[in-house]
């Protein structure tokens, strides 16, 4: 399958765009066939994302991207549809994958009012195409586009299938992240005049950058700076992020919390710091402060909370800015550690959000004070809380410690030209962040799985584990351990691209 | 061969008429006498057979702009004053189909409601042979011509509810305003008339750039000639018309006003400052950022408050006027020269065409169940034609600027030019722009959180019967908007090919 080669980037991000508009064409009634179109889109993008993971050559330096496709798009604009992968593209990218096909799965009995089955998976096939767009897309309008393309599905998602204060949430999200773009978009047009690229392609503009006066670099990265921050998000610009989580369904909040969060670093990795690495060292300890803070504040946060999912959500603030402070290092190391904290915090929290769905679905509540008694009422749920809670907080063998120490670590010894001293007082305000991590985990496990169960559930009959739950978690909690025993397994891929990003630092 | 001075000199040749040329405005004087006659033959009672008749007439007329197009020459002709080139066929195009969509928009409207049918038609083909002539217009007298061809019939469409008082506030309005910003515009070009002595642009453009350039009057009489304009286009603070004229016109004709006629003030004011003013440009661009700025924020600021769709669409056509004046706004710091500033204002046009005339069509389409203009009468509309719900989406989040729809690439084209523009003044309108864009979108956001995410006001929810004309119109305009928004190379040629040729 040589000219599978060309096409499987392609695949990959519109196979899914095409099972939506197939999902148009199904009578609404026929919900068989709408999860089946689903599950079988997802799976088959699984299938070119295995594809990739085997054809990929791991031995390939960093410098050059795989699976290339270029072709005119718009002209007039140089601009061109460019997309391919390297170590740090592919992994997000499978994850991507990954997580979409088990969200696809949890839905089969989990579909949150008003029911709406066809509008609901096209929504999710829509978001898998801008997601996996933006993970391989070479050109920043092209980038641009696909990160723009997951807002409406989302703003639908939490809109209409959210909670009780979801109108509220969903136009928060949404305003938030346009004005974060309206920046970033000037940022890229900003990079393309002021140092005269020939196009929009990544490569180009890397090359092109160094004509720009420092001043302007510094300016430019403030506006991706503020683009990419949004949607992370760090601290201050964090505060969508509990409404949507809160708000969303539980497919919602799986994919924010899994991918689209990721969007956000990866721009950073792949966009700010390749092209304006002079900058990024000038910026870093700004980022870095914002990343401790964040982890300070977003622990104090979780332990002022008393909804399970708004409590995961400000803990999703919280293990962002550790992979924000592994960024911030601009460090190899660092680096690393921030792609593989991306990669576990997608595979914990998503399954803490998870979680929190059925949870909710059982109880009707996820109020702290009346949940209790899990492993009473339903132990087989309540020990892979426990086993999530565990890998959260960064026990070591599984996969969340691989991203939370190496990237504490790393501050110790930050890129030529950051200040030491400071990134080394940011390692001490983390190590204590990792304490209050493993207080809140186990003080909200400890509320909601041990204990007897509140009175007004005591008598009540609470299902254990269904299917589609075993069928959407069983896998993730297999790659969290896997990852855990042997993280090698994603810091070998990750290792040679990043190497490449950090030599622009000089690091 | 200048048309004024040949009388004078005692000397009267005709004109050249290259046919080929004048074709597609031939064809359309053809059907419009034609609508005309078989109207008066059938008195009133083929109302369908006119339609139709109308609605080939204009697909008819494209075939002579898209031979001309193949052609691909310039012809230019009485001395320069009426140019056929890429520019004007561009224009020619999208007159003809919106036109040709304002047609299909309208055939049910009218018969619901019981209006005289082939005098609308009528207005509506001269409106159109208006704008035709205005896209070929590189003279004064001739732009002074077709403005006036394409308004009357327009202010006469816009009462066409004559039992609605609201019809006649609209029409009125319209009216009194149009012809003020048109006795505006006389004087301003009978001041520069009485500078350079010379009508057709090009001509004024030379002596413009000569001396005695600097003249105070020859200022005033540009800037009134743009404020005429700015009045067409409904730039603040000349825009106070048309929130009212859009309300109480007939819907189809809203469409056509917000779309039509303000591209034809577009491509009027493009014309003149391009070619006729072209070396003026400390005059006219201070002016244009100022009328920018403003036109975007006061439209967008006071969208956000309004409760009434087809208000709300006003302002924020209002708001995107705005957006495509702001190449205007830099135009004379551009590396490529001002010219081209002419092509993102052009592709930004087109896709604009698009999406609005589409957010009017599904206005439309639900106020045939509904009977309301209320934004709140949009309530749980995904719940009994989710077809429609999708598709308003499409058309407000391309009206927003959210990728992968439409309109995107116009905000995108637009922000390119300014950052190319490369002056500080050009990023601050920059910074405006990208924070209005940001506030525009709550109220787009807000006709969708109402379809998508509120209860239906009435509890009726027997399905909308949408027929088929607005149904084609529905269709193309949501495959323009996507194909648009995804492959924006399809619009971006037409900018391309507006700039060269209209460059001296």
């Amino acid at each position: 399958m040589e000219n599978f080669e060309d096409i499987a980037l392609s695949t990959a991000v519109f196979l899914p765009l095409v099972g939506a508009l197939l999902l148009m064409v199904v009578p609404r009634e026929n919900e068989g066939a709408q999860k089946l179109i689903a599950l079988l889109t997802t799976l088959a993008t699984m299938g070119v994302g295995i594809y990739l993971l085997a054809e990929f050559d791991y031995a390939a330096s960093g410098d050059t991207m795989q699976f290339v496709v270029n072709r005119p798009w718009i002209d007039v604009i140089s601009s061109r549809y460019i997309v391919g992968i390297d170590g740090i593209s592919l992994p997000l990218l499978v994850l991507s994958m990954f997580i979409c096909v088990l969200v696809v799965l949890y839905s089969w009995n989990h579909f949150p009012s008003p029911h709406n089955p066809k509008a609901f998976l096209a929504l999710i096939l829509l978001l898998e195409t801008g997601m996996n767009g933006t993970f391989v897309a070479q050109d920043l309008i092209l980038f641009f586009v696909f990160f723009e393309v997951v807002l409406l599905p989302m703003y639908f998602m939490i809109g209409v299938w959210g909670g009780e204060n979801r109108q509220y949430a969903s136009i928060k999200f949404f305003l938030y992240t346009l004005f974060g773009s309206a920046l970033m978009i000037l940022s890229f047009l900003a990079l393309f005049f002021k140092g005269g690229a020939e196009s929009f392609a990544i490569a180009d503009l890397a090359q092109s950058s160094s004509a720009i006066a420092h001043g302007t670099q510094l300016l430019i990265f403030g506006g991706l700076f503020m683009g990419f921050a949004i949607k992370v998000p760090m601290f201050p610009f964090h505060t969508w992020l509990p409404d949507a989580h809160t708000q969303a369904p539980t497919q919602g909040s799986v994919i924010l919390a899994a991918i689209l969060l990721k969007l956000g670093t990866y721009g950073f990795i792949r966009i700010a710091i390749p092209i304006l690495p002079e900058a990024a060292v000038s910026w870093a300890p700004w980022i870095g402060g914002l990343a401790v803070v964040g982890i300070i504040y977003g622990a104090l946060g979780c332990l002022a909370q008393t909804d399970l999912k708004r409590l995961i959500a400000f803990s999703s603030v919280a293990h962002m800015g550790f992979v924000m402070l592994g960024i911030a290092t601009l460090t190899d190391f660092g680096i690393n550690a921030a792609v593989f904290g991306m990669v576990a915090h997608g595979l914990i929290t998503g399954m803490l959000f998870f979680l929190a769905g059925s949870i909710k679905d059982r109880f009707h509540t996820l109020e702290l004070s009346r949940l209790g008694g899990l492993l009473i009422k339903a132990p087989k749920m309540g020990w892979i809380l426990g086993f999530c809670v565990m890998a959260s907080l960064g026990l070591p063998g599984l996969a969340g410690f691989w991203g939370e120490f190496p990237a504490i670590l790393s501050a110790y010894n930050p890129a030529a030209g950051v200040s030491e001293e400071l990134f080394r007082f940011y390692m001490v305000v983390a190590a204590v962040g990792t304490v209050l991590a493993a207080g809140y985990l186990l003080w909200m496990f400890q509320r909601t799985a041990f204990g007897e169960p509140t009175e007004e559930f005591s008598h009540e009959p609470i299902p254990d584990m269904q299917w589609p739950e075993y069928a959407a978690w069983v896998p993730l909690l297999i790659l969290i351990l896997v990852l855990g025993v042997y993280p090698n397994l994603l810091f070998g891929i990750t290792q040679e691209a990043v190497q490449h990003v950090v030599s622009a630092v000089g690091g | 061969m200048d048309v004024l001075s040949g009388p004078v000199a005692g000397v009267f040749r005709a004109p050249d008429v290259d046919y080929h040329a004048f074709a597609p405005e031939l064809v359309l004087v053809a059907v419009l006498v034609a609508v005309l006659v078989v109207d008066l033959v059938l008195e009133g009672r083929g109302r369908r057979l006119v339609g139709g008749l109308a609605g080939i007439g204009l697909l008819a007329a494209m075939v002579p702009v898209l031979t001309l197009a193949v052609d691909g020459a310039n012809r230019s002709m009485v001395g320069g004053a009426y140019v056929v080139d890429d520019f004007a066929l561009v224009f020619k195009g999208l007159f003809l189909i919106a036109g040709y969509v304002t047609m299909l928009l309208s055939s049910d409207y009218l018969a619901d409601d019981d209006y005289y049918e082939g005098e609308y038609y009528f207005l509506l083909l001269s409106s159109v042979l208006g704008m035709m002539v205005m896209a070929s217009s590189r003279d004064l007298i001739s732009i002074f011509v077709a403005l006036e061809l394409l308004s009357i019939p327009a202010y006469m469409l816009a009462g066409w509810r004559k039992r609605d008082l609201k019809g006649n506030e609209a029409t009125l309005k319209y009216y009194l305003l149009g012809v003020f910003a048109t006795g505006v515009m006389l004087y301003g070009m009978s001041l520069i008339f009485g500078i350079t002595g010379e009508t057709v642009l090009t001509e004024i453009g030379s002596k413009l750039q000569g001396p005695g350039a600097s003249l105070p009057l020859v200022s005033l009489g540009i800037v009134f000639v743009i404020v005429g304009f700015a009045f067409k286009i409904s730039a603040v603070p000349f825009h106070s018309w048309a929130p009212d004229t859009y309300e109480g016109a007939p819907t189809p004709i809203t469409a056509f006003l917000s779309v039509a006629s303000k591209a034809g003030g577009f491509v009027a004011l493009m014309q003149l400052v391009f070619i006729g003013f072209l070396g003026r440009d400390d005059v006219w661009q201070p002016m244009f950022w100022v009328l920018a700025a403003l036109t975007m924020t006061v439209g967008n600021l006071i969208a956000l408050r309004q409760t009434n769709i087809v208000r709300m669409l006003a302002y924020s056509s209002v708001a995107q006027a705005g957006y495509m004046l702001l190449p205007f706004a830099v135009a004379g710091d551009l590396a490529k020269g001002p010219g081209a500033a002419m092509g993102p204002m052009t592709t930004y046009l087109l896709i604009y065409a698009a999406m609005n005339l589409g957010a009017f069509a599904l206005v439309l389409a639900v106020a045939r169940k509904t009977r309301s203009g209320e934004i709140a009468s949009y309530g749980g509309l995904f719940e009994y034609a989710p077809g429609l719900t999708v598709l308003m989406s499409i058309f407000v989040f391309a009206l927003a600027g959210i990728p992968p729809l439409g309109g995107w690439y116009g905000k995108l084209v637009v922000f390119k030019t300014l950052l190319d523009a490369n002056t500080p003044w050009a990023i601050v309108l920059g910074v405006i722009a990208a924070v209005n864009s940001v506030i525009a979108l709550y109220y787009y956001a807000s006709v969708a959180r109402e379809m998508w995410m509120r209860p239906v006001p009435d509890g009726d929810t027997t399905p909308v019967r949408v027929p088929a004309g607005l149904t084609a119109a529905l269709s193309l305009c949501a495959v323009a908007t996507v194909v648009i928004g995804v492959y924006p190379q399809v619009v971006a040629r037409f900018g391309d090919l507006a700039v060269f040729s209209l460059l001296p």
